[in-house]
């Protein structure tokens, strides 16, 4: 069975409904990615599955239902969110915005928790001390990831990671999602424009449009669909 | 500055700073000023308190309150009904004052939280419109236009004080433990939450934080603090009439709380001090100069000192600190740190 699964998931903003009827599920151990175009419905997606809209439909977590959880209860589920725009609190130091991720959960945890997700963002380490918003784009976005891993999650919802990024950085940040998954067969479902970076590290990948997914393959099979290709890949 | 510095200053100056301190608060203010003016430090005290709810509520929690008044007066009038009413002991109403304005603040606070921004203040100003109004309208209990006579609690027989210098004491040890329950409130995780909640709802929401309950309970607690506010008042003053807590009661403690920094506690008794001292120094010269002044200096601190003068004053400090070398982990790894953040200005 999936660690993760969606069935007849509708969300939307107040009337205006975005997602219509998405079906979706995800192994566990798996770095699955959700391309599509802007408007797509994407980042509702991801929104609607970490509770911080209105949603109908069914969604199991680990044979679990959390569809009707409030935000904070599906995050102690283990479902993680890092949205886009990475939200880096600018007056709070590197370390507060880390512990920000340990707010569930007492000091001593945290503080064991923060020197493992270092070891994967030695940067960070380098800058506990510095104010949030002295960060490049790059490492506000490795700190926005350290702080969603601060929450143990099970599944990591990541929005557009690469979004203001250079691809050198893009790809170093996939590279390090795809070690963490290795170590420590985490989840992970990946909103993502730049589709090749992100399909090299997938094992699969669906296609959303309109608010529906019109095409779920695996990672290799999407990255050689000619549709695909043309449309996100940037391949005529 | 992009490195935050904590500030480790040597025992010797800790030592000099917090006798400074004791001298000032414990003997300079009580004894050595004259009388007339101990008990309005004494109101300076409670001033800060309601001010150090209004860094809680606004600066922290991100909600803009002009209501405040009306917690100091459901504080102020808790104490004068039961001593006047059913001869309590002044003291044992703090505590029923402070339940009740916190209570008071559960129930306000959770509709409140469906209002944000200028609709919030405007929410909380008719609060505070309202209060007077009502206080007269219940005479019967209330002592109407009239108000209620508490009297100036005496000072015990065995202290060598008079009452002014007594009730200062008081307010002193309340303001204190307030203070330092304050400061625990805003270190640690709840400060991060505060902070997450206030800047960005959605991060705050994925992180875990519950925003509603943590902004009703921050409101809550301002409450509280501006309900013994209201109980310390009522006791210094000895007097209590519902057109003491009107708008401008809750307009001058914003302004106090904006003046000595809406995020630093420190801040909060300059700010009272500024709001108790400024327009009765300024009526002095000319009476109609009292608004001009309060008007001029919250022009001149949003414009020149937006973190007000305790958030300037931090900021000397930790400059002072830096420069002194008296922070944690002083040395090499600080000019290393800022080496890097030299280096990695450049865009990803």
């Amino acid at each position: 069975m999936s660690l993760f699964s969606i069935k007849g998931m509708h969300a939307g903003y107040g009337a205006r409904n975005v997602l219509h009827g998405i079906d979706l599920d995800v192994e566990e151990r798996q770095i699955q990615v959700v391309l599509g175009a802007n408007g797509a419905g994407k980042t509702t997606l991801l929104r609607a599955i970490s509770g911080t809209i209105a949603r109908e439909g069914t969604i199991l977590f680990d044979g679990a239902r959390i569809d009707r959880l409030s935000a904070r209860k599906i995050v102690a589920a283990g479902v993680a969110h890092v949205p886009q725009g990475r939200g880096t609190f600018a007056d709070l130091t590197v370390d507060e915005n880390i512990r920000l991720g340990a707010y569930l959960r007492t000091g001593a945890e945290a503080r064991q928790d923060r020197e493992r997700w270092l070891t994967f963002f030695p940067r960070l380490r380098e800058r506990l001390s510095q104010q949030a918003g002295s960060l490049s784009g790059g490492e506000q976005q490795m700190l926005a990831i350290t702080r969603a891993l601060m929450l143990r999650p099970r599944l990591l919802l990541l929005d557009e990671p690469s979004l203001g990024l250079a691809p050198i950085i893009t790809q170093g940040l996939f590279k390090t999602l795809a070690a963490i998954r290795e170590e420590t067969g985490m989840t992970m479902l990946i909103v993502e424009q730049s589709a090749n970076l992100a399909l090299d590290v997938a094992d699969s990948g669906v296609v959303l449009e309109s608010g529906e997914i019109v095409l779920r393959d695996s990672a290799q099979n999407l990255a050689g669909n000619d549709e695909v290709r043309r449309i996100y890949l940037g391949y005529e | 500055m992009s490195l935050v510095v904590k500030p480790k200053l040597p025992v010797a100056i800790r030592v000099a700073v917090t006798a400074v301190l004791a001298v000032i608060f414990l003997y300079v203010i009580p004894f050595v000023v004259p009388s007339y003016l101990v008990s309005q430090f004494a109101t300076v005290l409670a001033f800060a308190i309601a001010i150090v709810g209004i860094n809680l509520v606004t600066g922290f929690g991100g909600a803009i309150t002009l209501g405040h008044a009306a917690f100091v007066a459901l504080g102020a009038y808790t104490t004068a009904i039961l001593v006047v009413r059913y001869g309590w002991n002044p003291y044992a109403t703090i505590p029923v004052s402070a339940a009740l304005s916190w209570i008071a603040g559960w129930c306000l606070g959770f509709p409140a939280l469906r209002l944000q921004g200028l609709y919030l203040a405007l929410g909380t100003l008719v609060l505070s419109i309202t209060v007077p109004p009502i206080l007269k309208r219940f005479d019967g209990f209330t002592g109407g236009v009239q108000g209620l006579n508490v009297g100036n609690p005496e000072a015990p027989a065995f202290l060598p004080l008079d009452d002014s210098q007594w009730i200062y004491f008081v307010c002193l040890v309340i303001a204190a433990a307030l203070y330092v329950v304050a400061r625990r409130i805003l270190s640690g995780p709840l400060r991060r939450a505060l902070i997450a909640a206030r800047d960005n709802q959605l991060v705050g929401a994925v992180m875990g934080v519950d925003r509603a309950t943590l902004t009703t309970a921050t409101f809550a607690m301002s409450s509280l603090y501006a309900g013994v506010a209201g109980s310390l008042y009522a006791m210094i003053v000895g007097f209590v009439s519902p057109d003491t807590f009107n708008v401008m009661m809750s307009l001058s403690l914003f302004v106090g709380a904006v003046v000595g920094g809406i995020t630093s506690l420190n801040g909060a008794i300059i700010g009272a001090m500024f709001i108790q001292f400024v327009p009765i120094w300024a009526s002095d010269i000319d009476v109609s100069l009292g608004g001009l002044v309060f008007g001029g200096a919250l022009i001149i601190t949003l414009v020149v000192i937006p973190a007000g003068i305790g958030g300037l004053g931090e900021r000397v400090f930790l400059w002072l600190c830096t420069r002194l070398g008296w922070v944690e982990g002083a040395g090499p790894v600080r000019a290393e740190a800022e080496a890097m953040g030299s280096a990695q200005n450049e865009p990803a």
